[in-house]
C-alpha cells in the first residue's frame, strides 16, 4: 500500500487537525493526545467535511437515566447533520455497517534527516504518515 | 513513495443541477443591525423592555439546538457574525456552488412574529422587510423576500401585505407553525384574502411562539422531539385550513409548508378524505374530499427531507403526493441543510427532479 508523508508533528500537536490531499483524495488528520488519526474528509451522508466537525466523546446508556461517557475526542461529529464516526474504524456510530468513512493507517517515523543534517532531530519534527491505497 | 502535501481548495464542488432554494434563512450581522429600519420609539422600548413573546423561554426554546446557533458548522462567516448573516460568504459556500438560481429568504428570530406587543410586533416585521430589501435582495438578484407578517394582529398584517403589494422582491407572505389559535380559524382570514389578492404563496415555517407547548401532549424532554415534532404540528395546521373551509373560501389562496418534511402528507390525506367521507356533515363548507383542496393549493419544501432505508419507498411517496407538490429547500445555513447533489435518491424521470428542485417553485413565485 503506497505510503505517504502528509506532516509533520510541530504540524499537528495534540488537539490539532489538518487537511491533506494525498493522491487527489481529501484527508483530515486529528492529533488527539499525542495519538494521530486519518479519516476521509467527506461525511459518506450529504458531503459535510469532517475536518470542520467537533471531537466528543462516546455517550451511552445501558438503560435511560444510566449514562456512561468514554473515549473523549475519539469521535468527530460531522458539521452539518450531526452522524457521529470512530475515528478509530471511520465508521457511525448509528449505522456503523451501511454508513462509514474511510479510516486510513497512521504510522508517526523519525523526522527525514534530509540532504544534510543542519537541524537536530526532535520530536517535533516527527513525520505523520499515511497508508492509503493505489487508485 | 511519494511525499504530498497542499492546502486543499475551499470550492466545493458545484452541482450539476439549477435549483430554486425555498429556504434560505438571513440573520443579522450584530443585534442592532435592523436599527436603521426600526423607527426609534421601537428601538428604545425593545431596549428597555425586550420582545416578549408568547413563549415562557423569552428568547425562544433552548438553544444550541445540536450545533451550535442550530448552524452548519462551517457557515460562520469569515468576518464575524452568525451563520447566514453575510450575503458574499452565502454567495460563496451556498448559492454559487449549489447552483442556486433564486432563492426565497425566511427570516426567524426577533422578527416580530408571536411577540405579545402587537404594536412592536408590526414595527419589527416592517422593519424585517425593508432590512431584506436593502441588504440582501437590493444586492443579489437571485434573493426574494418573504413577507414577514406579525399574524396574530391580522389587522396590521393585512397593512403590511398591502404595502408590499406589486413589489416583486417578495414572493410570498411568511407565517409560522407554532400560532395562537389554529391557523384555519377565521380571525386570520383577512391575511389570506390578502395574500391572494396580492397574488403571493403564503409559505408557513416551522417554528414559532404560539404559546402552546411545542407538541399536542405538553412540552417535550429532547431537541429531538422538537425537531420531529414540527411534522405533527405543520399537520394540526394543515387539517385546521383544510376543515375550516379556507380554500374553499379563497380559491386564489396557495399554501407551502416550509420545512416540516412530506412523507405524512399522503397519509394524512387518506385520513382525512376517510373521515370527511363519514362526517361531511359537520363540515358542509367542503364540497369535495379535503385531498382535493390540498392537491390544487398546497406545496411542500423537500427539507428536511425523510431519508427511509430504502430509497424507492421515499420516491413511492413522492409519486402518491406528486411530483408537482414538492419544491426544493436547504435551510441554509442551518445545520439540517439538505445538500441538492446528494439529497434526493435518484428515481423520477428528468422531468420530474426538474420540475422538483426548480420549476415547481419558478411557477409558484413567478421566478423567470
Amino acid at each position: 500500500m503506497p505510503r505517504h508523508v502528509v506532516a509533520t508533528l510541530r504540524e499537528l500537536p495534540p488537539g490539532g487537525r489538518k487537511r491533506v490531499a494525498v493522491d487527489g483524495r481529501d484527508i483530515v488528520l486529528f492529533n488527539v493526545g499525542g495519538e494521530v488519526f486519518a479519516l476521509a474528509d467527506r461525511c459518506p451522508h450529504q458531503g459535510g467535511r469532517l475536518s470542520e466537525g467537533r471531537l466528543v466523546g462516546l455517550v451511552e446508556a445501558a438503560e435511560p437515566g444510566r449514562y456512561t461517557w468514554s473515549r473523549g475526542g475519539e469521535i468527530v461529529r460531522c458539521p452539518w447533520h450531526g452522524w457521529e464516526f470512530d475515528l478509530r474504524t471511520g465508521r457511525s456510530r448509528c449505522e456503523p455497517s451501511r454508513l462509514r468513512t474511510r479510516a486510513y493507517d497512521v504510522s508517526i517515523e523519525p523526522a527525514d534527516p534530509g540532504p544534510v543534517e543542519t537541524f537536530a532531530v526532535t520530536v517535533e519534527a516527527r513525520r505523520i504518515v499515511v497508508d492509503v491505497p493505489g487508485r | 513513495m511519494n511525499v504530498t502535501v497542499r492546502p486543499l481548495a475551499t470550492t466545493p464542488a458545484a452541482s450539476r443541477l439549477s435549483v430554486i432554494d425555498c429556504d434560505i434563512h438571513p440573520a443579522r450581522s450584530t443585534p442592532d443591525a435592523l436599527a436603521p429600519y426600526l423607527e426609534q420609539r421601537w428601538q428604545d422600548l425593545a431596549a428597555t423592555f425586550g420582545t416578549p413573546r408568547r413563549l415562557g423561554y423569552q428568547e425562544g426554546v433552548a438553544y444550541p439546538k445540536g450545533q451550535p446557533n442550530a448552524a452548519r458548522r462551517d457557515a460562520w462567516p469569515p468576518e464575524g457574525g452568525p451563520p447566514g448573516s453575510s450575503l458574499p460568504f452565502m454567495q460563496a459556500q451556498h448559492l454559487e456552488p449549489n447552483g442556486v438560481a433564486f432563492g426565497i429568504l425566511n427570516p426567524l428570530g426577533a422578527t416580530g412574529q408571536g411577540f405579545r406587543n402587537l404594536d412592536l410586533a408590526a414595527a419589527y416585521a416592517r422593519a424585517v422587510n425593508d432590512w431584506q430589501i436593502a441588504e440582501w435582495v437590493g444586492r443579489d438578484a437571485r434573493l426574494r423576500a418573504s413577507v414577514v407578517v406579525s399574524y396574530e394582529d391580522p389587522p396590521a398584517a393585512v397593512a403590511e401585505i398591502e404595502r408590499r403589494a406589486g413589489d416583486r422582491a417578495f414572493a410570498q407572505v411568511l407565517l409560522l407553525t407554532r400560532t395562537a389559535e389554529p391557523l384555519g380559524q377565521r380571525r386570520y382570514w383577512p391575511i389570506y384574502e390578502a395574500a391572494a389578492a396580492a397574488g403571493l404563496p403564503v409559505g408557513i415555517h416551522a417554528f414559532g411562539y404560539g404559546g402552546w407547548p411545542m407538541t399536542a401532549g405538553g412540552w417535550p424532554s429532547y431537541y429531538i422531539e422538537e425537531m420531529t415534532g414540527h411534522a405533527a404540528c405543520a399537520q394540526t395546521q394543515l387539517i385546521s385550513l383544510l376543515l375550516e373551509g379556507v380554500f374553499a373560501r379563497i380559491p386564489a389562496l396557495r399554501v407551502v409548508m416550509i420545512e416540516a418534511g412530506f412523507a405524512w402528507a399522503p397519509a394524512l390525506l387518506w385520513r382525512l378524505d376517510r373521515h370527511w367521507a363519514r362526517m361531511r356533515a359537520e363540515t358542509p363548507h367542503l364540497t369535495r374530499p379535503p385531498s382535493h383542496y390540498a392537491r390544487e393549493s398546497v406545496w411542500w419544501t423537500t427539507q428536511p427531507m425523510e431519508e427511509p432505508e430504502r430509497h424507492r419507498h421515499l420516491l413511492d411517496v413522492i409519486n402518491w403526493l406528486g411530483w408537482d407538490r414538492l419544491l426544493f429547500a436547504t435551510d441554509y445555513p442551518h445545520w439540517d441543510f439538505d445538500d441538492p447533489a446528494a439529497v434526493l435518491p435518484s428515481g423520477g424521470t428528468d422531468a420530474e427532479r426538474r420540475a422538483l428542485f426548480h420549476d415547481n417553485a419558478a411557477a409558484l413565485y413567478g421566478l423567470a
